[in-house]
C-alpha cells in the first residue's frame, strides 16, 4: 500500500530518528510512506482565530499537494502536524464559505475540494494492517521492556480530531502489546507535557515533566513511547533541568513508538537511538534487546 | 576618435536612453501608461524602463544593467481592469495599455552579517540569523511576486526546516531585487535568507571542483607565458580588435 506522506518540518531537523524509523517501520509492514511534493510547514499549531483564515492556507495548502497526486489520503507521523492538518481538512471539508475564500485567495493552485482525509500512522497500523500482522513480523520481542504510551493532548484532542478515544486510548498500548513489550498504565498518559512553554517557561515544563515521568516511574514504567517532537524535547531533553530541580529524579529514556517496531522488527540501521538527552541504550542491552557496543 | 573621450564622457554615452532621438513620425503603435498617475503616450514597443526614459524622467536609482541581470528595477503595476498587483523587472517587461506603474528604487532590508567561516551548516543556521523565516504563513505572496519566477515561498520552507541544499538550490536564479521581501507580510527578507544559503551551501554542502587547481597548476607551469606575453605587447586598438572578434560562448 502506498500512502502519500507529510514529514513535517521536525521530522527534518531535530526529530530525524522518528522519521527513519516511522517510514522503516512501515515498509517492513507493507505500508509504503511516500513524501508528498512541494509540503509546507503545517503552521504547527491549529489556528483558533475563527475569522484569520490567513492562517489555514498553509495546511491546506498540503491537502492540496496530495490531491495534485491524485490521492485522497495524507498520512502523518508528527502528532502536532497531524492535529493542525486534520482540523484544517476538517474545516475545510464542513465550511464551504471558508474554502471558497481560501481558493480564491490561493489563485496559483488548483482549488482544493476538501476531500483528502488525514490519517495517523497509528489509525493505518490499528485499522489497515492490523496488530495481528505487526505481532507476526516481530523479530526480536520487547519482552519485559516495561514500556509506557504517552499520548499527551495532540493524538486524542479534540474529539473530532482524535484517533482513539480521548478518555481511554487503546492504539498505542494494543500496538506495544503486539510488539512483545510490557504495557505499564499509568494516569498521565494524556496529560499535556506543557508545549511551546518551554519556550518561555522552560521550569514550567520541567514540572510537568516531572510529575508525568514520576508517575510512570511509580507505576513500573521504565521507558516512555510517543508520536511527537514537541512532548519528546519537553519530556526527554528538559529531563536536564528537571534533575536539577528535583535532586531524587531518577531519569527515563524517551523514544518514538516508531522507534520500538524498529527494534522489534530488527531494523539495526533505523531505530536512531542516539538522538535522545536520556540515552535509551543502556535500558535496551540490560534487557538483551540490544547488543553492547565494544568499545 | 574614442579615444580622445573621459572615461566618464564614455560611461554617459554608454547609457543615454536608447530612446533619445526617436523619429515619433515612424512609430505606428503607440500605448499610454501612467507614471505615478500621470498619463503619457509611448511607443508600443519600448520596455518599462525605456516608456519611463522616452516619457522625459532619467534614472538615478532603480536602473542598472538593463540587462534582467543585476536586479535594480524593480517595478511594480497594475493594468485596467485587472486587480491583481504586478511585479516585474522595467528593463525587461514591454508597457501594455493601460499600465499604472512605479519604480521601485530600493528596498530596505537588514542583511545579516556573519563570518561564513565560522558558522556551522547546521539546520538552525538560517533560523539563527533570519528568525522571522518562521512566520511565513505560506500564502505564496512572494512567489507571485518574483520576476525570475522562482518558488519564493518553496525555498523559505526550504529553509525553515533546514534545507541547506534546497534553499540554494530554489533561489540559485535570484538577483536580489527585493520584490519578494517588499511584498512579504511576514516581514522576511527572503532574498538575503536564500543568499546565505547559497553560501553555506556552497561552502559545505559542495566539493570543490577538480578544474581550478589544475588550471592554478597549468599557469604555475607556465603554459600560457606566450599569450600573455603577446598580449602585454599589443596596442589599444589591437586588443580592441580581440575583444570584440573573440569567440563567444
Amino acid at each position: 500500500m502506498k500512502l502519500p506522506f507529510y514529514p513535517g518540518c521536525s521530522l527534518k531537523a531535530q526529530a530525524k530518528n522518528f522519521e527513519t524509523s516511522g517510514i522503516a517501520a512501515a515498509h517492513a509492514l507493507g505500508v509504503e510512506l511516500v513524501e508528498i511534493e512541494r509540503w509546507n510547514c503545517c503552521g504547527t499549531v491549529y489556528s483558533l482565530t475563527g475569522d484569520d483564515l490567513m492562517r489555514q492556507v498553509a495546511p491546506v495548502r498540503n491537502l492540496i499537494r496530495v490531491q495534485e497526486f491524485g490521492e485522497n489520503r495524507m498520512a502523518v507521523l508528527c502528532a502536532m502536524c497531524y492535529n493542525t492538518e486534520k482540523r484544517a481538512s476538517l474545516r475545510a471539508q464542513r465550511n464551504k464559505e471558508d474554502l471558497e475564500k481560501m481558493n480564491a485567495f490561493m489563485d496559483k493552485e488548483e482549488d482544493y475540494r476538501g476531500e483528502v482525509d488525514v490519517v495517523h500512522l497509528l489509525e493505518i497500523l490499528r485499522d489497515e494492517v492490523g496488530f495481528d500482522r505487526i505481532k507476526d513480523r516481530v523479530e526480536r520481542p520487547l519482552r519485559g521492556l516495561r514500556v509506557s504510551p504517552y499520548y499527551g493532548c495532540m493524538l486524542l484532542r479534540p474529539r473530532e480530531a482524535g484517533i482513539d478515544d480521548a478518555d481511554r486510548p487503546r492504539v498505542m498500548e494494543d500496538l506495544l502489546g503486539a510488539l512483545g513489550a510490557e504495557v505499564i498504565d499509568h494516569p498521565y498518559k494524556s496529560h499535556c507535557c506543557g508545549s511551546y512553554h518551554t519556550v518561555d517557561d522552560p521550569h514550567l515544563v520541567a514540572r510537568r515533566a516531572h510529575a508525568i515521568l514520576s508517575s510512570i516511574t511509580a507505576h513500573g514504567g521504565e521507558i516512555v513511547a510517543l508520536s511527537c517532537p514537541l512532548c519528546k524535547h519537553n519530556l526527554d531533553d528538559r529531563q536536564e533541568l528537571v534533575a536539577q530541580l528535583y535532586p531524587d529524579f531518577s531519569k527515563v529514556p524517551v523514544v518514538y513508538f516508531t522507534q520500538l517496531m524498529a527494534l522489534a522488527f530488527g531494523l539495526e540501521d533505523a531505530m536512531g537511538f542516539d538522538q535522545h538527552y536520556v540515552d535509551p541504550h543502556p535500558l535496551l542491552e540490560e534487557k538483551g534487546l540490544l547488543r553492547k557496543i565494544k568499545v | 576618435m574614442s579615444d580622445e573621450k573621459s572615461i566618464m564622457e564614455r560611461i554617459r554615452e554608454a547609457n543615454k536612453a536608447y530612446t533619445t532621438g526617436l523619429d515619433d513620425e515612424g512609430i505606428e503603435h503607440w500605448v499610454t501608461i501612467y507614471l505615478m498617475g500621470k498619463a503619457y503616450k509611448v511607443p508600443a514597443d519600448l520596455t518599462i524602463m525605456q516608456a519611463i526614459e522616452y516619457a522625459g524622467y532619467q534614472f538615478i536609482r532603480g536602473s542598472g544593467c538593463r540587462a534582467g541581470f543585476c536586479g535594480a528595477c524593480a517595478t511594480v503595476y497594475r493594468k485596467k481592469g485587472d486587480y491583481k498587483l504586478h511585479a516585474a523587472l522595467a528593463c525587461q517587461t514591454r508597457v501594455e495599455d493601460g499600465m499604472y506603474l512605479v519604480q521601485i528604487p530600493f528596498t530596505p532590508a537588514e542583511k545579516a552579517s556573519y563570518n561564513i567561516n565560522k558558522e556551522v551548516p547546521d539546520e538552525q543556521v538560517l533560523l539563527k540569523y533570519y528568525p522571522e523565516i518562521a512566520r511565513c504563513v505560506s500564502c505564496n505572496t512572494c512567489t507571485k511576486a518574483c520576476p525570475q519566477e522562482l518558488q519564493v515561498m518553496d525555498y523559505v520552507q526550504a529553509a525553515l526546516r533546514g534545507d541547506l541544499q534546497k534553499t540554494a538550490e530554489l533561489s540559485f536564479d535570484c538577483i536580489q531585487c527585493g520584490l519578494c521581501a517588499l511584498r512579504c507580510p511576514a516581514e522576511i527578507c527572503q532574498y538575503h535568507v536564500g543568499q546565505l544559503a547559497r553560501r553555506m551551501y556552497g561552502k559545505y554542502g559542495l566539493s570543490e571542483p577538480p578544474s581550478p587547481a589544475q588550471r592554478i597548476q597549468e599557469i604555475e607551469q607556465g603554459r600560457y607565458e606566450d599569450q600573455f606575453n603577446r598580449l602585454m605587447k599589443m596596442g589599444r586598438d589591437e586588443l580592441e580588435k580581440l575583444y570584440n572578434e573573440r569567440e563567444k560562448e
